[in-house]
């Protein structure tokens, strides 16, 4: 029972924890949610026969022994084991059969309406809306905008190594593997930020490899979808007008998109909207002026062994791109 | 029987105990001096050997574990960077897997299960001789490239494409793989000795039925180790020729696949904690006969179990890739199998349970760690079928509470026992007790720290904490639980060290032991403590499970065996039933020579594929030497 009641307080604690938690406990989807009741149900009938089974173990073992040497008759001893392993059975067969339950009722991810493609990259996640015509798609990274109440097909690639999607308070985690395609069902309850990691080791870097779901209700996320399609914004203010035209002479253009810009760089992250994202660099920091600045200045030592290099800024650059990133909206 | 008058082929059938130990020792001891021990092929020498070497690579994974209790203790602590924490996870995993569990386990049978089935050494005993030094080399080589910053960085698991040409440059994969090599050789090398040992050597009259549980255990073992260690060998081997000679066979892009490895590691590594846990079970079976003062209830129920684990261990692999993306009706056959799973190990706990209600309890220090085995297995076991559930796994594969789990597994389930069955054949090995109060100590220390230190990670991974982090950032409610894990580490390393420092002062000043401290009723207890060069003195003749339980003082022995050169008794499977008198190697000097050579086309071959050409010249001159004819007078039937 212990088992139990730290998992129950557990709970609790990760219910009344500020929204953006990254916790299977804190299931705020549907699938997520079915897992998290058979996670309570296989814990609760595991804790009870651990306990029952410490129970049996401490009378065997501290029982009063008759003062006589008269030994216990085997038949009974084997009546007893043959029950215990014939309850084992029952209790397995019906783990199963609820385990089997729980996967049909998640669904398949086949039946979704909306498709987004998600590709894990060392160590950031390109996000793809696609759209039959080619300028209503768009690019970002590492955060999702999903809407509210509706199954939502994640599909999965990699581009290098084996990735794992997961935004536990959603839904459960699956791989990206180089060479084949995954989907997962996700979908969000109430809107909400909802934090995932990669789950699986790819290298120096996979501490921070983070990305946000953000569930918008369905008239929010139509505006976000419609944002997301423009062309980066032509900036006005002078820092931010100066900050384009160092970022496009810089080695950034190389890497990075702004769409609307000569910038068409593909192996970073889409700048198009960064200013309207909640993060940079995968989760690392919050996205603000400062924070932008301190990452352009020095991307090797907040997050050691990325693949951003550092470029050299005077610094009145590097505060005219910063601003121009944060106007990035 | 013939007394020769030239002295050759001396039989011991008429010779008195002091004439014979005299004989038997000059035929089977072990010079003095350095050539004499690189020159061993005694089991005991070896397993002795192979034991502490073990328990070094126990203390410096230990280590390792506590660097990253150190770096995780806080958010964003700066202790250890991203590098070396991930060669630290991949040392630590690697080396407690590869270099400690499987050796440590295989080292206690090359010690043990010639004396429980009563013969006089391990079935080819330079084959023996050379796997130790295969797998010092091995342990070696990974532990060298750790401290000049080469070690492995890629996980004990080296998933591709990480580990492979593209995203792992340098020599540290190619490092993980080879050292594979290494230990893949030695265990082999283990196996098959042990396999012939006990189908082949067993004293007459130990039928399949009369087999102690521990010997059984490592019966199966060894024959999982056959059956697995293919997997993993042609898994590190493809991947090398990868890394080495660009061949694609896990290369997407050139119609390679990346799934394919993680099949072959798992159809390997799934097994691999049978043939780390199998074992335990049965030094658990060992200790609890002895300590309930009565034989295990269940005989063969228990010897079935064993080999139905042994089998069912071979249809779990997939749940190590529930969230890889394979099909839905395969992963519902391998939840079902691993679910199964849990029967033959319940069966296995109810009849301890019930050996334990019926027998009379001593609760010396083997005892605890076999009843904290209990309280702490049961768990691992509990949280194994919860991973075994598909959309449970979704959410803690790769998270803390898998590290949990496999740590009540392993360490509950494997090394529990296994330090028990130090406390318990200590006196057998060393000729001396090891301290009662310090065991309790140990005992409690170890229990307390290890239940703080790994129960907390169950809840850390359900918090949505991943596994191989360097750090995390403050905003995640990881912290608290994190520094009291970390905490909680401290009492469970006082252990160890405290368990340390046991075993050596006791191996130089702990009370003399008896030939049977403990009242116990398998073979190896019928002879002195520590045993002579030659095992016994005569064959003993068994003719019941326990056969020391009923006249300990009157065992039936077998004579006739020559005292002048090596000769044990070689028996029939079933039966055993005499069937010749074999000899048995000498001492001999070219399987370290072989080792070395070995070593050096190993190490060489990671940086060209000439070195398998031109290394394999020093191997055949090493092995020619081993080989060569002795002159050595035919078996006599």
């Amino acid at each position: 029972m212990r088992t139990a009641r730290i998992l129950q307080l557990s709970i609790i604690a990760a219910v009344a924890g500020c929204s953006g938690n990254q916790s299977a406990l804190d299931p705020q989807g549907a699938p997520a949610i079915h897992v998290e009741h058979l996670i309570i149900g296989i814990t609760v009938i595991c804790a009870a026969v651990w306990l029952l089974v410490m129970i049996v173990l401490g009378w065997a073992l501290l029982r009063k022994r008759p003062s006589d040497s008269s030994q216990p008759g085997e038949r009974s001893l084997t009546i007893s084991v043959g029950s215990a392993v014939a309850a084992t059975v029952i209790i397995i067969t019906g783990l199963t059969i609820a385990s089997f339950y729980t996967t049909r009722g998640i669904g398949l991810p086949e039946n979704a309406a909306l498709t987004i493609t998600v590709r894990g990259q060392q160590w950031w996640w390109q996000v793809n809306y696609a759209d039959p015509d080619p300028a209503l798609s768009f690019q970002t990274a590492n955060e999702i905008h999903i809407p509210v109440g509706q199954d939502v097909r994640v599909q999965l690639e990699s581009a290098d190594v084996v990735h794992s999607f997961w935004v536990p308070s959603l839904a459960g985690k699956q791989d990206l593997v180089p060479g084949r395609s995954n989907s997962l069902l996700l979908r969000a309850e109430r809107p909400g930020i909802y934090r995932g990691q990669c789950a699986e080791f790819c290298g120096l870097q996979h501490t921070h490899m983070a990305m946000m779901v953000v569930a918008d209700k369905p008239a929010d996320y139509e505006r976000w979808i419609a944002a997301q399609r423009q062309n980066g914004v032509m900036p006005t203010d002078p820092d931010a007008v100066a900050g384009k035209v160092a970022f496009l002479s810089k080695p950034c253009a190389a890497c990075h998109t702004v769409r609307g810009t000569p910038a068409t760089g593909t192996t970073g992250p889409d700048l198009t909207h960064i200013g309207s994202r909640k993060t940079i660099a995968a989760g690392l920091l919050e996205t603000t002026r400062g924070s932008l600045a301190a990452w352009i200045a020095d991307p090797q030592t907040l997050k050691p062994g990325n693949n951003m290099p550092m470029v050299p800024l005077t610094s009145v650059e590097l505060r005219d791109i910063s601003a121009y990133m944060e106007s990035l909206k | 029987m013939t007394i020769r008058e030239d002295g050759q082929n001396l039989r011991d059938t008429g010779l008195g105990e002091i004439e014979l130990d005299h004989r038997l020792s000059a035929t089977w001891s072990t010079p003095s001096g350095l050539w004499g021990a690189l020159s061993s092929v005694d089991h005991k020498i070896i397993g002795r050997r192979y034991i502490v070497t073990a328990f070094v690579f126990l203390a410096l994974g230990g280590l390792l574990a506590m660097a990253m209790r150190l770096q995780l203790s806080q958010p964003e602590a700066r202790f250890i960077g991203p590098d070396r924490y991930n060669q630290i996870f991949t040392m630590h995993g690697t080396n407690m897997m590869f270099l400690f569990a499987v050796p440590v386990m295989e080292a206690m049978a090359v010690y043990l299960v010639p004396l429980m089935v009563g013969t006089r050494n391990i079935a080819f005993p330079r084959l023996n001789a050379f796997s130790y030094w295969m797998y010092l080399a091995g342990g070696l080589l990974l532990w060298i490239a750790f401290a000049v910053d080469t070690g492995p960085d890629i996980g004990w698991f080296a998933y591709v494409p990480l580990s492979g040409p593209q995203y792992a440059a340098g020599k540290r994969a190619d490092i993980w793989a080879q050292m594979i090599t290494f230990t893949e050789v030695s265990a082999l090398a283990v196996a098959v000795e042990i396999v012939v040992t006990v189908f082949k050597q067993r004293a007459p009259g130990m039928s399949l039925d009369r087999i102690p549980l521990f010997v059984w255990s490592m019966l199966v073992t060894s024959f999982l180790i056959i059956l697995a260690m293919p997997a993993i060998m042609i898994a590190s081997s493809t991947l090398i020729l990868d890394r080495l000679v660009g061949t694609h066979f896990f290369n997407p892009a050139e119609g390679g696949d990346v799934l394919l490895w993680q099949h072959l590691f798992w159809f390997f590594g799934h097994p691999e904690v049978y043939i780390i846990f199998l074992p335990a079970v049965g030094m658990v079976s060992t200790i609890v006969a002895t300590f309930t003062r009565r034989p295990v209830f269940g005989y063969l129920a228990m010897v079935m179990a064993l080999v139905a684990t042994g089998v069912l261990a071979f249809g779990l692999w997939v749940h190590h890739m529930f969230v890889a993306g394979l099909p839905r009706l395969g992963e519902s056959f391998f939840t079902a199998s691993s679910m199964a799973i849990a029967i033959p190990a319940g069966l296995q706990i109810f009849c301890w349970l019930a050996t334990m209600w019926a027998g009379r309890p001593v609760f010396r220090t083997p005892f605890l760690f076999v009843i904290g085995f209990m309280v702490i297995f049961v768990i691992g076991g509990m949280t194994g079928v919860m991973v075994a559930s598909v959309p449970f796994d979704t959410q803690v594969h790769d998270t803390y509470f898998v590290v949990a789990h496999f740590h009540y597994v392993l360490v509950g389930g494997a090394v529990f026992p296994l330090l028990g069955a130090i406390y318990y054949w200590f006196p057998k090995i060393t000729g001396r007790m090891m301290s009662e109060t310090l065991g309790r100590w140990v005992f409690g220390l170890i229990f307390t720290g290890f239940n703080l230190t790994f129960f907390p990670m169950h809840i850390l991974g359900l918090q949505g904490m991943p596994r191989r982090i360097y750090t995390y950032q403050p905003e995640m409610p990881w912290s608290g639980l994190n520094m009291f894990v970390s905490l909680s580490a401290v009492i469970l390393a006082a252990g160890f060290l405290l368990f340390f420092i046991d075993a050596i002062r006791s191996s130089a000043t702990g009370a003399t032991a008896p030939a049977n401290p403990w009242g116990a009723s398998t073979l190896e207890w019928a002879t002195s403590s520590p045993p002579p060069p030659y095992n016994f003195a005569r064959l003993p003749v068994v003719g019941s499970l326990e056969p020391l339980s009923n006249n300990p003082e009157t065992l039936p022995v077998a004579s006739g065996l020559s005292v002048d050169r090596r000769e044990l008794i070689v028996s029939s499977v079933v039966e055993a039933l005499p069937e010749a008198r074999e000899s048995s190697p000498d001492n001999s000097i070219w399987p370290l020579w072989s080792a070395l050579a070995t070593t050096v086309l190993l190490i060489w071959s990671i940086f060209t594929p000439w070195a398998v050409v031109w290394g394999s010249i020093p191997v055949s001159i090493a092995l020619i030497g081993w080989f060569w004819p002795k002159g050595t007078p035919e078996d006599d039937a």
